[in-house]
């Protein structure tokens, strides 16, 4: 299972301002090891994030988002207490899913 | 007679630790000390042996934040100059498009490249130097080249008029040390860093006119 | 008519700036670039991992790094990266963090610190030391250097670190002085922080451990140091050696009253 990420969602207005930090390699599939051999492709394909369970974002990431990246965005409607949950899918077939409280 | 004098003074230092008053190492001490420490500090990798470590006058001499004593430093200067080796056939000049690639190039040397031929190595100039104008991406160690042989009157490389600086910047490049004791810059001839084409290219990129660097 | 020459001036203006211009919007533009990264900094996912190794019991004895002395006492970490190197009783010598977590996880851990020095970075244990590093350093985070050398020997590895910092040698003649040992320069256009007085704010020492976006690394002093000297062209620097602590010495005390900003964001 992979390492955990790290999410920040804060109050800014009326809205939330939620900051991701995700452990992941993102291999691009292009690079190649000492030996010459090509690293294999291994990287997020699909982002989605939830307040409460209710689907707010659905991303389609590839091989040219950089390794561990950092996602912000904005959610409207949330409030302090709203759990948020973000989940992410590899091109492998892992996945991984960690909540913060909105502050 | 440098052994007894280190040996007067480690004697010294001895009798004031057994008194028990903290003398302390002396500058001395502590140069030994620290060419000591980074003897045993190191380990061979790849092409970077520890005989790297082995200081020639002029690294020992200016392994400092002072300069060496005017002395020391004219004889660096002479004994590099000793080790000048001009170039076969008088040929000074080559070709400034390979020049400006190994201007752009800083690699080799070391103990992740897989060997010491000149041919892996580049003469990484833009690390220190601004060059040609196009390039942005230039260091400040050393002055500006730009329009080096524009400044320098050069319209002729083969001209007698051109000769002496010519001959001076390839004994820059060849050794720097000749004419700066202490010179920040590698010697890319006498340390086999550059071979006498490649140095060639650098000096065409440097002093041809038709070279970007003097337009 | 008016605005049009207004419009004219001004590009005049823009195009007689010209190469000033250009280099100082490189520079800007790359200012840019580093400030949009400060947020989202990956050492934080280093720091989380290396809070969870300090607090897990490992290693053949199956304890924690909670009773480890970093100079505060055992256990203190908040405050004590500001402090190190510096000089410990119970080994007697003058350790750098990576040093003293070497002496922790044997001691403690019952882990054999020869072979985790001999461990390539990033592998086996060398990945736990680059995440305690983050970590603890990041419980330091805004405090001042303040390295002490009350202690004899931490006087005398400050002046063994002064002179491996001028020390002239390898193929092209290169010292840490180099490239460090002038205010204002740069090698392309990586500005160069003068190290042989206080750079300040979150500079040259205050600015280690460090994440490098470029290669999406964690690096700890240890790991700075050791490409320094590969760049120098010189041979291979022993993991927490002498050497390498002396220079940690060097350049800590030198650097003392500047804030430490580790972990921080590298290109």
């Amino acid at each position: 299972m992979a390492d955990p990420m790290r999410i920040r969602a804060q109050m800014a207005g009326d809205k939330a301002t939620v900051r991701v930090l995700m452990n992941h390699e993102m291999e691009t599939g292009l690079r190649k090891d000492a030996a010459g051999k090509v690293i294999p492709a291994w990287f997020i394909q699909e982002v989605t994030a939830a307040l409460n369970t209710k689907p707010v974002l659905s991303a389609q990431w590839g091989p040219s988002v950089s390794k561990n990246p950092f996602l912000q965005f904005n959610v409207k409607g949330a409030k302090a207490g709203d759990k948020i949950a973000v989940t992410w899918k590899d091109n492998k077939g892992d996945s991984r899913t960690d909540e913060a409280t909105v502050t | 007679m440098q052994t007894r004098h280190a040996t007067v003074l480690a004697l010294i230092a001895a009798a004031g630790l057994v008194v028990g008053c903290a003398t302390g190492p002396t500058p001395a001490d502590l140069d030994k000390q620290a060419l000591a420490m980074i003897q045993a500090s190191f380990r061979d990798q790849g092409i970077a042996k520890v005989d790297r470590l082995k200081q020639d006058l002029g690294q020992a001499a200016c392994s400092s934040a002072d300069a060496p004593p005017e002395a020391v430093a004219k004889q660096i200067e002479a004994e590099a100059l000793a080790t000048m080796r001009w170039p076969q056939g008088g040929q000074y000049i080559g070709d400034w498009r390979e020049g400006e690639k190994l201007a752009q190039n800083g690699r080799g040397m070391t103990w992740t490249d897989a060997t010491a031929d000149t041919k892996a190595n580049g003469a990484q100039c833009y690390n220190c130097h601004q060059v040609s104008k196009a390039e942005i991406s230039f260091g400040t160690i050393g002055p500006s080249l730009y329009n080096y042989g524009k400044i320098r009157g050069v319209k002729d490389v083969a001209d007698p008029a051109s000769a002496a600086i010519v001959q001076y910047t390839w004994g820059k490049l060849w050794n720097s040390k000749a004419y700066a004791a202490c010179s920040n810059m590698p010697r890319f001839g006498h340390a086999q860093l550059l071979s006498e084409q490649q140095i060639r290219d650098v000096m065409a990129l440097l002093l041809d006119p038709k070279s970007p660097v003097n337009q | 008519m008016r605005l049009i020459a207004f419009g004219l001036a001004a590009a005049a203006a823009l195009a007689g700036a010209g190469h000033a211009a250009a280099e100082k919007s490189a520079a800007d533009g790359i200012a840019e670039y580093r400030k949009m990264l400060e947020d989202g900094n990956p050492a934080e996912l280093f720091e989380a991992k290396g809070e969870d190794l300090w607090k897990t019991p490992r290693g053949p004895k199956k304890v924690s790094l909670q009773q480890c002395n970093l100079g505060l006492g055992p256990g203190v970490v908040k405050g004590a990266w500001v402090q190190m190197p510096r000089w410990f009783a119970d080994t007697g010598r003058v350790q750098d963090l990576e040093s003293r977590l070497l002496t922790c996880m044997e001691s403690l851990q019952g882990f054999n610190a020869a072979e985790i020095a001999k461990t390539g970075f990033d592998k086996g244990e060398q990945a736990t030391l680059a995440a305690l590093a983050a970590w603890i350093s990041g419980e330091s985070k805004g405090r001042k250097l303040a390295l002490p050398q009350a202690h004899a020997e931490e006087r005398r590895f400050y002046e063994l670190g002064k002179r491996a910092f001028f020390f002239r040698g390898g193929p092209m003649d290169f010292s840490c002085a180099s490239c460090h040992g002038e205010e204002g320069k740069r090698i392309r256009l990586q500005d160069l922080p003068k190290l042989t007085q206080n750079p300040g704010d979150g500079i040259g020492f205050a600015a280690w451990p460090a994440y490098r976006v470029s290669s999406g690394e964690m690096w700890s002093m240890q790991r700075r140091l050791n490409d320094c000297y590969r760049q120098q062209r010189f041979p291979y620097p022993g993991f927490a050696s002498d050497v390498t602590i002396a220079l940690g010495v060097y350049m800590g005390v030198n650097a003392v009253g500047a804030a430490s900003i580790a972990p921080a964001l590298k290109r």
